[in-house]
């Protein structure tokens, strides 16, 4: 059996499906497997954001520490989702903690690697940039509604 | 000016509840189960004998604690008629707070069965879709028991149960049950977590966009907040999912229960009579008025 390499699994699921097969090669020269064990911790508040993941199986949960809670999970990332766009802007510090909930693996991306790529070809930046815009947003909506507390009020037509 | 209440066509005393449908029935708490720390599922069996209750998943009851006051509540038990009578109750005022705080041996007044029904027939042959927010499991519970126990009726069963954290979670020991069956594609999500929960954590809407959906073989049912609903009807259209598709259970309070007092009007909808559970397609564009 044949193995898929990069290119090929970017062209087949996550953010990147949309790019042109030169630009998938590009991107995939930064990348490389890694599997995912239950417990690992990707990475930690603070540490240098210089690696990304492309999970494909498994689950890994962004947490943040609170002092007398412990690790509260703010959001699961499931496969054909991105871990972390911290990389990509200064200070290139990650925010929060990641550890795998659910064994399996993914695609870790070297951060300098991709930013220098981009640098020096910015129709791919341009194209990078269009999707962790895109990914951006959509954690940004879905963490609005979830501010939103919708299950811990009862609604006022309800109270009795 | 006030406007005066549409006249009903039915008559009160036609509807479910027999000749006297403002009269309740003495019904005597039999079990009471702490769902979550503000959450309670009661067990009722009526005080005058062997009349069960028969009604269809997603009608509700008037539940009455004597001298404290009558909400509705939908019924969350086996529609196959065989058992007690089952309502789960959120303690979210004086009235659910006394009906939560009735302890076995204590009666309660029913009244119903009231409103329509999730249209389970619709979905025969079809994938049946059920989204479920917080307490709003409570009122997909039947239609879940029903639909596991006739699987062969449907194409797939999928449960998509959003919540505020794990500790909130409803039904939990049949929860891990049905996460093990593989009759129903279960998917259970929290805002968010502690502890040892390994499961997802994000918004309800994020698994329905990532599953494996025919939009024209699916009929989804939808109950929990109305924001919730909002946004995960938004994101079943998003999936190609027709408005006739989708069934909602909408949430008023009420007094009657039968036409008459007009508490629970919503526009033009009588909820304790066309609803609780009325077709999107049907409210579509008064389900974005604000003032509603």
């Amino acid at each position: 059996m044949k193995l898929k390499g990069i290119a090929e699994l970017l062209a087949e699921t996550g953010p990147f499906i949309h790019l042109g097969a030169g630009q998938l090669e590009l991107i995939a020269g930064c990348g490389s497997n890694r599997s995912l064990d239950q417990g690992d911790q990707l990475f930690r508040e603070g540490d240098a954001a210089d690696t990304f993941y492309l999970v494909r199986h498994g689950r890994v949960a962004l947490q943040i520490f609170v002092p007398g809670r412990g690790p509260v999970t703010v959001e699961t990332i499931n496969p054909g989702e991105v871990i972390g766009w911290s990389w990509l802007f200064e200070p290139y510090r990650w925010h929060m903690d990641a550890s795998v909930v659910e064994h399996g693996s993914a695609i870790a991306f070297d951060g300098a690697c991709l930013r220098g790529k981009c640098e020096s070809d910015h129709d791919l930046g341009y194209e990078l940039m269009k999707q962790f815009a895109t990914l951006l947003i959509d954690r940004m909506q879905t963490t609005r509604l979830r501010l939103l507390d919708v299950y811990g009020h009862a609604p006022a037509a309800a109270a009795d | 000016m006030p406007q005066p209440l549409p006249q009903t066509e039915r008559d009160p005393a036609g509807v479910a509840g027999g000749a006297a449908p403002m009269v309740p029935e003495p019904f005597r708490v039999a079990a009471r189960r702490r769902e979550t720390p503000d959450t309670w599922t009661l067990e009722l069996e009526p005080v005058d004998g062997d009349r069960g209750m028969a009604f269809e998943p997603g009608q509700f009851n008037m539940v009455y604690a004597f001298g404290v006051g009558e909400v509705p509540i939908s019924i969350s038990g086996d529609p196959s008629g065989e058992g007690a009578l089952v309502h789960t109750v959120r303690e979210v005022g004086a009235v659910s707070a006394a009906i939560c705080a009735a302890e076995p041996g204590e009666v309660l007044g029913i009244r119903g069965p009231y409103g329509s029904s999730w249209p389970i027939a619709e979905a025969e042959g079809e994938d049946l879709v059920i989204v479920a927010g917080g307490v709003g499991l409570a009122p997909l519970r039947s239609t879940v028991l029903m639909a596991l126990s006739a699987r062969q009726s449907f194409e797939r069963v999928l449960l998509f149960y959003g919540s505020r954290e794990p500790e909130q979670l409803l039904y939990r020991g049949e929860l891990q049950a049905w996460t093990a069956d593989p009759a129903i594609e279960l998917s259970v999500t929290v805002d968010s977590a502690t502890g040892a929960w390994a499961g997802e954590v994000g918004v309800v809407t994020k698994p329905i966009g990532r599953a494996s959906l025919d939009p024209d073989r699916t009929v989804a049912m939808l109950c929990g907040p109305e924001v919730m609903m909002r946004f995960a009807a938004r994101a079943l259209r998003d999936r190609g999912v027709s408005a006739e598709r989708i069934h909602v259970s909408l949430e008023r309070n009420m007094k009657c229960a039968v036409t008459q007092c007009g508490r629970c009007q919503f526009g033009p909808t009588f909820i304790c009579r066309e609803g609780a559970v009325l077709r999107l397609g049907q409210l579509e564009e008064i389900f974005e008025v604000r003032e509603l």
